[in-house]
């Protein structure tokens, strides 16, 4: 196994002091417990139960490199089915039976949401690992996916800059992500001079699959000469459907490219993808990023779960927020929530994609954003990839989060008013 | 010989460039090497400028090799070269201009790709548009005329004049004169030139030729103290009409005609800059609490003239009737703008129209789909009225089917002639055993019906994904099902849903003949409205009622496979029409194929033009179909089509 | 009501003769609340966490339900495809409440520092972007013009499904759609509601829902533990009462005719009784105390989504109802406590892999299969549900009905009482 020791030493000092002096000042129970909080039945198993293999896998291989403080990581994984109140049932359960150190879990906006209220009560400490729509910053979350800075923003600037694109289609699932993101990208639109008649925008139901009027919707906007483009927050299912329209209409990325938030690996391997090459994906991590850490994963991956398998972004998120916890762990000496979370601030692990991730005060990560094409085998061609961004927890192009920054190191708010200077409140919106 | 020739190409690609020697692809390239590595839609146009000036021959073929993604560069050296991929991770690396190999066998991991992005790739297609117009192959030709039509220049108009009495292929020439009738259009050299253009498009429904016409109309917001006039207003902005009062008055403010008043953010700020003493403005701050006494403080503070006045109502309309806003046509020409209003206004009651048809066609499309998810219903809803809940997870099987079926057969045209009759006969099967172990049983107690088969519907549906997991599996249409029949650039619909379209007036032809020209139909007909009468007479119920329910679930497995083909399939596609299948039957009116066929028509529609009238939320579209159920299901109980007599009882 | 003008004493004697379930139910309850205060975090030895007591207290809730439920559907033979929305509603209704003054609460110390006073306008704009900001929204749609007040949000819990069951169920009565009809269109009404709540324009967050519900506005201070057995003593309450006013209503003149219209409506129509009325009653009231059990449950579950009214809560609620025994309360109550625990149970991952050998059974992916299956065979072969056992154990067998025990075809039973 000594193969994978380059990427779970990586800031190196930590494992070495577990080895050496496990009995120094640390003060965990062994074995330590980490939670893994994602459903593994219902509408959302389809993508979280990777999720709960990956941890698994990064819990073995840590156990591999002799676990954390000396002691094995144990995890325990529970089954929230997609049902969000059963997500605050479980993280209670986990947090309050099981007495779990940390949690690694949820996917959509609205489980999270259910369990904020938990984890802020029982001080809990969890990690969230899905690009998501921000505007939120708990002092018991990390975020290891993206906020819309570090992916909606770079995208739509690539369509203005790269492809210029005049005219915008926000075709989105409704639900938060969606809504909010949008909001974000007709206000940061409309600064970059795209007037508001020139953003169309279209709510679908989840699982949508009769796409043709929308899809015709979207190329009669090119009728006044506009270079119109389409960014898409369809999440999930509907996918399969919208982009069987897109090749069935002829819908050529030369002339209506389309780029996907929600569209990686994981839901390319459902459909062909052979009418869709050249359209586009934005994420802070492809399979296809070029460097060795990342050649390492995605065979460890390969080797565990079948060649077939594909790597994406969540994963990504989950394997350096893990190994971002095991680091702090051993830095802080203890599993201790809040002794963690000190030592989480301007945590450093390098990302698989190349350069190195930095945990913010606000709780998110600096990222790189990379923008890729759809190729015929179901991968990302990656054609832009930025510096690291960092995570903004409130958004600058909305009036209202303009003014609101979150600094849980210096300020100790997760949604401070820069404005009136004070803290608007310690807990999170739910 | 070729070793020759081979070490002086190498000694001219290391060679320095030196004064008055002429320049290669290679050094002009390396001149620009980080733009050409690393190429942006804004920057990369020097570069193909000095490309396209230096006149080389290896330019043209340099810009297709950069554009498709096959030029390579050597981190050691810089030297870009286009790559061959030769298998195996392995490259041959052949020389920018000429094209020979200069190495084979490299690893693909040795040289650094280089991937211009849509946007640079669109700049090198017009940049190889002039080179390309007259190419001999006529697919080059394509090419070139494709990426002149994604962006129109004023300086392209020679060259496609020139190419287009060369042009041996009809369908070619005739876009190329269309191109060059948009390129007249807009920057045509005289008046008469691009009004003869502007003509020629007239009544010309596709969707470039309205951008032309749009874009010679584009217009601008202006705003002026008298009222404008002349051929170049294209409209006149009504404040509180056409453009909001604040908008107006913020305009004016803009163009410093008019003092801005402070917003209310403003004025909080100044009342919170100019606290004194517990007071503003001698209003004590407690009672800051209300509008009215912020403005009385406000106004105080004004009054004393630490801050700017209020802008007051008065004022705004005054500055609003001193002014006009309008809206002008960039064009300056009055004839060119006479003739694109004509052109345009010739299309436009013809898009109307069109726009109408396609919705129509939309509506008859989603009618179809929903009239074949609801058949197998109405056989065994509408004739035997047996409530099945399951009946959605037939049609999951149905689907699934297929996909195994696409599995063991690659072949995407065999494999739907296979898996049509395949899902057939495994939902007919599943059919007959549900009907045998528990329908059969419930015949008098429908409303157990309804719960027995939920039971077994939460069962398939889990047991579908224990099999297949939760992912989404591709069922994909065979070649000659893909794209869409084009009528214009409006009017089109995708061959898919023709076919679904096409099997539902099969399904509702075979069905009629069946229930209505056989002795099956007749047997059907006859147990379900009298089992007793029917066994008297011969007929075994028990036969008839297995293979009714059989044949309309097998049904649904069809509808399954055609459903899978424009859509998805996943263990929880059943859900997606249960409900919606349900409705078609009784809003159609039970017992009666026709008021299936009925009842989907009016739902599609329904949906439809509840979408049109609010295009960017379907999901209300859905709630409001439902809605309209409910209701329509009070003015008529029994549906559209409705049985009278004996049979309506049953 | 015939009934209220007689005496109390002998009401009462009726009423417990009639149902001798309900003295054996309310002790039983009393019991088990007892059980739970000596194990409960906060009362006694804290054997049972927060999170079992907040499962308890919810699954009192379920049954409560499930006995509107039964009435409606067990005793009067309307398969209502709807209760589960009328009793998010209520959940919808009293989030709407918590939310705000929680949020007014956070909103108020966060502008008690600003340097002029805020103007109610400001406060109710802050409160609003809190509130909707994450749904890309700052405006309260006019549905929240009560939310600020307990008592007029409470009223809604009663109001709003009792209002929608009583519009509804006129239409629908008055056009005289029954029978599997009226199932359809009762899941039709349900499937509109979800849609409708799951847009954002609906002006309730769409498909977040509302959530932190379990932080109760100035109770801060209070912990869980003690939050947690407040409510499972409330729903414990509110199921004691359910039971007892539903008790009230099946039986006597009144319940007589309830079932009467089950077996057979038309007949009852022709003895001179206004069939549509008494439906529209039992609708209603079961509709009320839905909205009033979801009232309970949502503050406990803690977040409310439309996904919790989607037509498929509904079904599930009648398959409790089918396998704890229809057409007796307890039946009910046992169905919904049994199946929903076991359910939870096995989806938690508590009960055990059977390892076969070949294949290994993992009860989270086979659960629903089994509770399929399971429910396919009650259906047919166990009408009386798991109910149907206590009949068993008293022995006390009714003539034998295989097959045609529904409620449709005259069906009539010795423990519904004796023949009008």
């Amino acid at each position: 196994m000594t193969r994978h020791r380059s990427f779970f030493a990586a800031p190196g000092v930590a494992l070495a002091a577990a080895v050496a002096a496990p009995a120094a000042a640390q003060d965990a129970d062994c074995p330590v417990k980490v939670g893994v909080l994602h459903s593994l039945s219902g509408t959302m198993a389809i993508s979280e139960t990777t999720l709960k293999d990956t941890m698994e896998m990064l819990i073995d291989l840590q156990n591999d490199e002799g676990g954390v403080l000396g002691c094995e990581i144990e995890p325990v994984v529970v089954d929230p089915a997609s049902d969000w109140p059963l997500f605050a049932e479980k993280a209670r359960e986990l947090l309050t039976v099981h007495e779990v150190d940390v949690i690694f879990g949820t996917w959509t906006s609205v489980s999270r949401k259910s369990v904020l209220p938990v984890l802020e009560e029982l001080n809990g400490l969890m990690f969230y690992p899905v690009q998501y729509e921000g505007e939120e910053s708990s002092k018991n979350v990390f975020y290891t996916g993206a906020a819309p800075n570090q992916q909606a923003i770079p995208a739509v600037d690539y369509f203005l800059e790269e492809l210029g694109v005049e005219k915008f289609a926000l075709l989105g699932t409704d639900y938060v992500y969606p809504r909010t993101t949008n909001n974000i990208l007709q206000s940061y639109l409309q600064e970059q001079g795209i007037p508001e008649e020139d953003i169309f925008v279209n709510y679908t139901p989840f699982g949508h699959s009769d796409w043709s009027t929308i899809v015709s919707d979207v190329r009669e906007l090119a009728a006044d000469g506009s270079f119109v483009g389409v960014v898409s927050t369809i999440n999930g299912d509907a996918n399969v459907g919208f982009y069987k329209e897109l090749a069935a209409q002829g819908v050529d990325a030369a002339d209506i490219p389309v780029v996907a938030f929600s569209v990686g690996e994981e839901e390319l391997s459902g459909f062909d993808t052979s009418n869709l090459v050249g359209h586009l994906a934005a994420w802070n991590y492809f399979q296809s990023a070029d460097t060795e850490a990342n050649e390492e994963w995605v065979a460890a991956w390969k080797a565990r779960m079948g060649e077939d398998r594909v790597t994406n972004d969540p994963m990504e998120a989950h394997y350096i927020g893990f190994n971002m916890w095991v680091n702090a762990v051993e830095e802080a000496g203890t599993t201790d929530v809040d002794a963690v979370r000190e030592a989480m601030w301007g945590q450093e692990f390098p990302n698989l994609t190349g350069g190195t991730a930095v945990m913010q005060p606000n709780h998110h990560l600096t990222k790189p954003v990379l923008i890729g094409d759809i190729t015929e085998d179901g991968q990302f061609d990656i054609i832009s990839q930025t510096e690291e961004v960092p995570g903004d927890a409130w958004t600058d192009f909305l009036p209202d989060s303009a003014v609101l920054v979150s600094d849980w190191q210096e300020l100790g708010c997760g949604m401070y008013n820069t404005a009136t200077e004070s803290c608007v409140q310690i807990e999170s919106n739910y | 010989m070729l070793l020759r020739f081979l070490r002086t190409l190498l000694l001219v690609l290391l060679a320095v460039p030196t004064a008055g020697a002429a320049e290669t692809l290679q050094d002009i390239l390396q001149r620009h090497a980080d733009e050409v590595a690393d190429p942006g839609r804004r920057t990369v146009g020097p570069v193909i400028e000095d490309l396209v000036a230096s006149g080389l021959p290896g330019v043209p073929s340099f810009l297709t090799a950069w554009s498709a993604r096959e030029v390579v560069q050597r981190p050691g050296d810089g030297l870009f070269f286009v790559a061959e991929e030769t298998g195996d991770d392995r490259l041959t690396l052949r020389d920018v201009a000429t094209g020979e190999a200069l190495a084979t066998d490299v690893p693909e991991d040795t040289v650094e790709e280089v991937r211009p992005n849509g946007g640079v790739r669109r700049v090198i297609g017009t940049a190889l548009v002039q080179f390309q117009l007259a190419d001999p192959d006529p697919e080059v030709r394509r090419d070139a005329v494709q990426a002149l039509s994604r962006s129109l220049e004023p300086d392209q108009i020679a060259p496609l004049e020139r190419s287009i009495p060369g042009e041996s292929d009809p369908a070619l020439k005739a876009r190329k004169e269309q191109l060059l009738a948009y390129l007249q259009a807009r920057y045509g050299a005289t008046t008469e030139a691009r009004v003869a253009a502007l003509d020629s498009l007239a009544g010309d429904l596709s969707v470039e030729t309205r951008a032309v016409l749009n874009q010679v109309l584009d217009t601008e917001f202006r705003i002026a103290e008298t009222p404008p006039e002349g051929p170049r207003v294209a409209r006149v902005l009504t404040p509180g009409e056409d453009i909001s009062r604040e908008e107006a008055h913020a305009a004016i403010v803009e163009a410093g005609r008019a003092a801005a008043g402070p917003t209310p953010g403003e004025v909080k700020a100044a009342l919170e800059a100019n606290i004194a003493g517990g007071r503003v403005g001698g209003v004590p701050v407690a009672q800051l609490s209300s509008e009215a006494a912020r403005a009385r403080a406000y106004a105080a503070l004004a009054e004393a003239g630490t801050v700017p006045p209020l802008v007051s109502p008065a004022q705004i309309e005054a500055a609003l009737e001193r002014h006009s806003f309008f809206e002008e046509y960039t064009e300056t020409d009055a004839e060119v703008i006479a003739a694109a209003a004509r052109a345009l206004a010739s299309t436009e009651v013809n898009v109307g129209l069109n726009q109408g048809l396609d919705l129509g066609l939309d509506a008859l499309s989603l009618a179809s789909i929903y009239f074949l998810a609801a058949i197998g219903l109405a056989i065994t809803f509408g004739v035997m009225g047996v409530i099945n809940m399951a009946h959605g997870e037939f049609i999951m099987m149905g689907a699934y089917t297929g996909y195994v079926v696409q599995l063991v057969i690659p072949d995407y045209t065999l494999s739907l002639v296979v898996a049509l009759p395949l899902a057939f006969a495994v939902t007919f099967g599943a059919g007959v055993a549900l009907e045998r172990l528990v329908i059969r049983w419930l015949y008098h107690r429908p409303l157990e019906t309804l719960l027995a088969t939920f039971g077994v519907s939460i069962m398939l549906q889990q047991l579908a994904k224990n099999i297949f997991g939760t992912q989404a599996r591709p069922l994909t249409a065979p070649g000659w099902l893909d794209g869409s029949l084009v009528v214009n650039d409006i009017v089109s619909i995708s061959y898919i849903r023709i076919a679904i379209f096409v099997m539902a007036l099969i399904f509702l032809a075979v069905l009629l003949v069946v229930l209505n020209r056989t002795r099956l139909g007749l047997e059907v007909r006859a147990v379900t409205q009298n089992p007793g009468m029917a066994a008297s007479m011969g007929i075994d119920p028990d036969r008839i009622n297995m293979l009714t329910f059989g044949l309309g679930s097998g049904i649904a497995g069809i509808a399954g496979v055609a459903i899978g083909l424009y859509a998805k399939v996943t263990s929880e596609m059943g859900q997606d029409y249960i409900v919606q299948s349900f409705m078609t039957v009784v809003v159609g009116g039970v017992g009666n194929v026709w008021g299936t066929l009925a009842g989907a028509g009016l739902i599609g529609i329904f949906q439809k033009s509840v979408e049109w009238l609010n295009p960017s939320n379907t999901l209300a579209a859905q709630t409001y179909m439902v809605l309209f159920i409910v209701l329509f299901i009070q003015i008529r109980p029994r549906g559209i089509v409705a049985l009278r007599g004996r049979a309506a009882e049953a | 009501m015939s009934v209220a003008a007689m005496p109390s004493r002998p009401v009462r004697k009726r009423l417990l003769e009639a149902n001798p379930s309900v003295a054996w139910f309310l002790a039983i309850l009393a019991l088990f609340c007892l059980g739970v205060t000596a194990l409960a975090e906060a009362t006694g030895t804290g054997a049972l966490s927060t999170s079992m007591i907040k499962t308890l207290g919810k699954t009192l809730c379920l049954c409560l339900v499930a006995l509107a439920m039964d009435v409606v559907w067990g005793y009067q033979g309307i398969l209502s495809l709807g209760h589960m929305a009328f009793f998010g509603l209520g959940g919808y209704a009293i989030g709407m409440w918590l939310m705000y003054a929680r949020t007014e609460i956070i909103v108020a110390e966060s502008l008690a520092e600003a340097a002029i006073p805020p103007t109610p306008a400001e406060i109710e704009d802050a409160i609003a972007t809190q509130i909707f900001g994450v749904v890309g929204s700052d405006q309260f749609p006019a549905i929240w013009a009560f939310a600020d007040s307990l008592v007029l949000q409470l009223a809604m819990v009663v109001a709003v499904p009792g209002l929608l069951a009583l519009v509804f169920g006129w239409l629908a009565f008055r056009s005289r759609v029954t029978g599997v009809y009226l199932s359809i269109l009762t899941q039709a009404m349900t499937l509109a509601l979800s849609l409708y709540l799951f847009q954002n324009d609906s002006g309730l967050r769409g498909n977040n829902g509302l959530s932190g519900l379990q932080n109760l506005p100035g109770l801060d201070a209070v912990d869980q533990a003690t939050v947690s057995i407040a409510f499972f003593y409330a729903s414990a309450a509110a199921l004691a009462a359910g039971y007892l006013l539903f008790a009230w209503v099946t039986s006597g003149k009144m319940g007589s005719v309830i079932r009467a219209i089950r077996d057979d409506e038309a007949r009852v129509r022709f003895l001179g009784y206004h069939v549509e009325s008494y439906k529209l009653f039992v609708f209603t009231l079961t509709a009320v105390v839905a909205g009033i059990a979801g009232a309970l449950y949502y503050p406990q579950a803690g977040i409310i989504n439309p996904a919790e009214l989607a037509p498929i809560a509904s079904i599930y609620l009648a398959v409790w109802v089918a396998i704890g025994g229809r057409g007796r309360l307890y039946g009910a109550v046992i169905g919904a406590a049994f199946v929903s625990l076991l359910s939870s149970w096995f989806t938690g991952g508590g009960a055990p892999d059977v390892d076969l050998g070949v294949y290994t059974i993992r009860w989270t992916d086979w659960w629903l299969v089994l509770l399929g299956v399971s429910f396919v065979l009650t259906t047919l072969y166990a009408p009386k549900g798991l109910g149907g056992l206590i009949d068993v154990i008293e022995a006390r067998r009714a003539r034998r009905r295989v097959g045609d025990y529904g409620p449709d075809k005259g069906a009539l039973r010795r423990e519904e009482g004796p023949p009008q």
